[in-house]
């Protein structure tokens, strides 16, 4: 049962890791366009390089 | 339950609809947002962004897909008109919006909040359960303690923080001296989460913590998919009221100002050019012209207009230029006059108990007893406080209304969605389900079943000549039956005749010369003729000859047919009510069909004949979009007006038809069917399990293994049922 003292806290912070990148995206609005972003992978402008300003 | 202390679902589902009326803030330079209510796929938003970043001038435009929409940074120079102009000549319908009142919605934060809370529920019911997995597959003694130990550290602040929107609700209901769902769901999380710390502290074998946890997950989950529907509805209503941007052409010492409504005084003189709306309620200076006040009156011919008329807001000038003297602005005006009145209204319709309502009234109570009777008999039989109260706990846990939040917001999520693809928009929560209930479906004419656009009539009865020099002086006015005439004279091969010296007479008509004659093109009394025939209809009178007439009628709006016949095949009883004149409703019950009409209602009967259906019984759906049927929307059982429509009716009804089309009708009371249906199984499939759960929980054979399956699979199966929906 030692085993537990290690996979308790891992699976802890693994989880943790998963709702902290949530998070970031949550901040980040990557959940404002959910339908144009849905479309939007499909499109080749991007794939080459990141486009410049 | 009272009108007034509901701050959650039924409290106003007129707020939700009401457009904002900020004090238009300062616009930012440069930054200007477009509606595009054509695009739909990655094509569309690579041809509107690369054809917006190619303009001059535009430094970034981004299209927002599930908004429709478009923000735009440009310079200063740049306006709307400029960006329309582009997206039209691409072949993308686009309209401005207000930037002012769009900007309430650019950021759902309440939505994102809900979102945190439910990823923590989430990541905390995982850790969770895996450690509860460990128990209920036989742990024991230390490792079953330190399980639930590490349980109730993850659980405790998890439960604390996600819950929270329930306890501010429940709290709220009972300083109110009511009962509603979020009582029921606080207890039980908070017993939930106490229990099981007492248990563990005990070194007791049962600990709910995941119970808890997956409650306020599902729960939540149900509050997200509510907000969402309300929020997009929200927005889209808001969008509507953006559509109208408040400027106004005021004169300053002699030139043109554009400035903002709120902005403008008393006195101030505006100017109101052919083919646009009038911004306020005044008093006409300079000008003549006739004005459209088929929003306002429901009267499909134009009126004259001139000096010392009265013009009200929300008319639409067509022919003349206006220079107007203000006597009223914003929400001084009779528009938001009419629309404060129908606000008023539309409480008493509020008063309709939605389904959820009706089942948390009977479901509170309900477990609250059975948890107490829990405790009362295991006291007498047992004497045992304890596992009294632990029974009575796990009778609250396993009741508690998980499939009940989900079963309504699951199904009106998938509803919405699927009618808001097809461009119908729902404002009230309850739309659906007082929709689903109708038998009588009230039209109003002018603007609803027609496009209140004239058509021209019997073309071919016309002699050419007149035809060519109608077709010709028509060319030269923007008045909307001249424009339908010159339309229908090209589309027929007519070539206009070569006449000279062509004017418009603001408020009258065009007059031209040919051939040596005075030849014009109006109004009845201008040319002489008898004044009192009724319909739509234009004169036209070349030198001295007696005048001929033309004939129009109201273009039907696209649908209108298929709409009726959806809704007869739906048994529904179809009335056209309408405050034009008998001839011209007639004329458009017989194309359409329909057998009952009524025409000359002044508002107060439309309203009036609404009630009078609703004391015999009907539940009355009304389809209208002008200010003389605000009291009608009001009025009826539920309403619906195309997006058309102005403002003051957009507010008064609960749907809003985003394209122009009215075949929709016929979906949404199929949807609203089926999406009732849907709710009803949901209460069942909740009532089923919870007959099988009850008895054993009061039996004392609960477990939190079987608390989690039971919520788990009634959660799914609810959730899996609204996707069902047609």
């Amino acid at each position: 049962m030692d085993v537990l003292t290690y996979l308790i806290p891992i699976s802890l912070v693994l989880g943790g890791i998963g709702l902290a990148a949530f998070f970031w995206a949550l901040k980040t609005r990557q959940f404002e366009d959910p339908d144009g972003d849905a479309q939007r992978i499909l499109r080749t402008d991007y794939d080459e390089e990141p486009k410049e300003d | 339950m009272s009108d007034t202390a509901r701050p959650s679902v039924a409290a106003c589902p007129a707020c939700v609809a009401t457009p904002p009326r900020p004090e238009s803030a300062p616009e930012k330079p440069g930054r200007l947002m477009l509606s595009l209510p054509g695009i739909h796929c990655a094509g569309c938003i690579a041809t509107v962004e690369k054809g917006l970043n190619a303009l001059p001038g535009v430094h970034e435009a981004r299209v927002n897909l599930t908004l429709k929409r478009a923000a735009v940074d440009a310079d200063a120079d740049i306006t709307a008109e400029d960006l329309v102009a582009e997206l039209d000549r691409l072949g993308y319908e686009a309209h401005e919006l207000d930037p002012g009142t769009i900007a309430a919605t650019e950021t759902d934060s309440a939505g994102r909040d809900l979102l945190m809370r439910l990823a923590v529920a989430g990541f905390a019911m995982m850790n969770v359960m895996l450690l509860s997995v460990a128990v209920w597959s036989g742990a024991e003694d230390a490792t079953r303690d330190l399980m639930h130990w590490i349980s109730a550290m993850i659980a405790l602040p998890a439960v604390a923080f996600s819950a929270r929107p329930f306890f501010v609700n429940a709290l709220s209901a009972l300083s109110a001296r009511r009962l509603n769902m979020d009582v029921p769901i606080s207890l039980a999380i908070i017993l939930a989460a106490g229990m099981s710390l007492y248990e563990t502290a005990m070194s007791g074998r049962h600990a709910y913590f995941d119970a808890a946890l997956s409650l306020t997950f599902f729960l939540l989950g149900g509050r997200y998919l509510d907000h969402r529907t309300r929020a997009t509805a929200r927005s889209a209503a808001q969008e509507l009221a953006a559509l109208e941007v408040p400027r106004a052409v005021k004169l300053e010492d002699g030139r043109e100002v554009v400035t903002p409504i709120a902005e403008l005084a008393i006195g101030d003189r505006v100017v109101v050019k052919p083919g646009a709306r009038v911004p306020v309620d005044g008093v006409v200076e300079v000008g003549t012209s006739e004005i459209d006040r088929a929003l306002l009156t429901g009267e499909s011919l134009p009126v004259f207009a001139g000096p010392d008329s009265d013009v009200a807001a929300g008319e639409q000038n067509l022919t003349g230029p206006l220079t107007v003297r203000v006597t009223a602005r914003g929400e001084d005006t009779r528009l938001h006059k009419i629309a404060d009145l129908v606000a008023l209204a539309e409480t008493a319709r509020n008063r309709y108990t939605s389904l959820a309502d009706r089942a948390a009234a009977a479901y509170a109570p309900g477990v609250h007893l059975l948890a107490l009777f829990a405790f009362a008999g295991w006291m007498i039989a047992s004497g045992d406080m304890r596992l009294s109260i632990n029974i009575a706990i796990a009778t609250l846990i396993i009741t508690c209304p998980c499939a009940l939040g989900l079963a309504v917001p699951a199904v009106t999520t998938a509803a919405s969605g699927r009618l808001f693809r097809k461009g119908v928009l729902l404002k009230s929560a309850t739309a659906l389900e007082r929709l689903a209930e109708i038998d009588t479906v009230v039209f109003d004419k002018t603007g609803t079943l027609t496009l209140g656009t004239p058509e021209m009539q019997g073309l071919r009865d016309h002699a050419r000549t007149d035809l060519a020099l109608a077709a010709a002086l028509a060319a030269g006015s923007s008045h909307p039956l001249a424009q339908a005439l010159a339309g229908a004279a090209a589309a027929d091969g007519v070539t206009p005749a070569d006449v000279s010296e062509i004017r418009e007479v603001p408020g009258y008509g065009v007059q031209a010369q040919w051939g040596g004659q005075r030849v014009r093109l109006g109004r009845a009394s201008w040319v002489g003729a008898e004044a009192a025939a009724e319909g739509p209809a234009t004169w036209l009178q070349v030198g001295d000859a007696p005048p001929v007439r033309f004939d129009f009628t109201d273009e039907l709006r696209p649908g209108a047919a298929e709409a009726i016949g959806a809704l007869r095949g739906a048994g529904c009883r179809v009335m056209l009510i309408s405050g034009d004149s008998d001839r011209a409703v007639a004329a458009t019950a017989d194309r359409l069909g329909i057998a009952l009409h009524e025409a000359g209602a002044l508002p107060e009967d439309k309203a009036g004949r609404i009630e009078a259906l609703h004391r015999e019984g009907h539940k009355v759906l009304m389809v209208g979009d002008g200010l003389n049927d605000t009291g009608a929307l009001a009025a009826a059982h539920v309403s619906i007006s195309p997006a058309s429509a102005l403002d003051a009716a957009r507010v008064a009804s609960d749907i809003v038809l985003l394209n122009g089309d009215l075949t929709v009708l016929g979906d949404c009371l199929v949807t609203a069917r089926s999406a009732t249906k849907r709710i009803r199984e949901n209460f069942g499939i909740a009532t089923a399990y919870n007959a099988i759960a009850i008895p054993i929980a009061l039996a004392g054979f609960a477990t939190p293994l079987a608390a989690a399956l039971a919520m788990s699979i009634s959660s799914i199966t609810v959730s899996l049922n609204a996707l069902r929906l047609r």
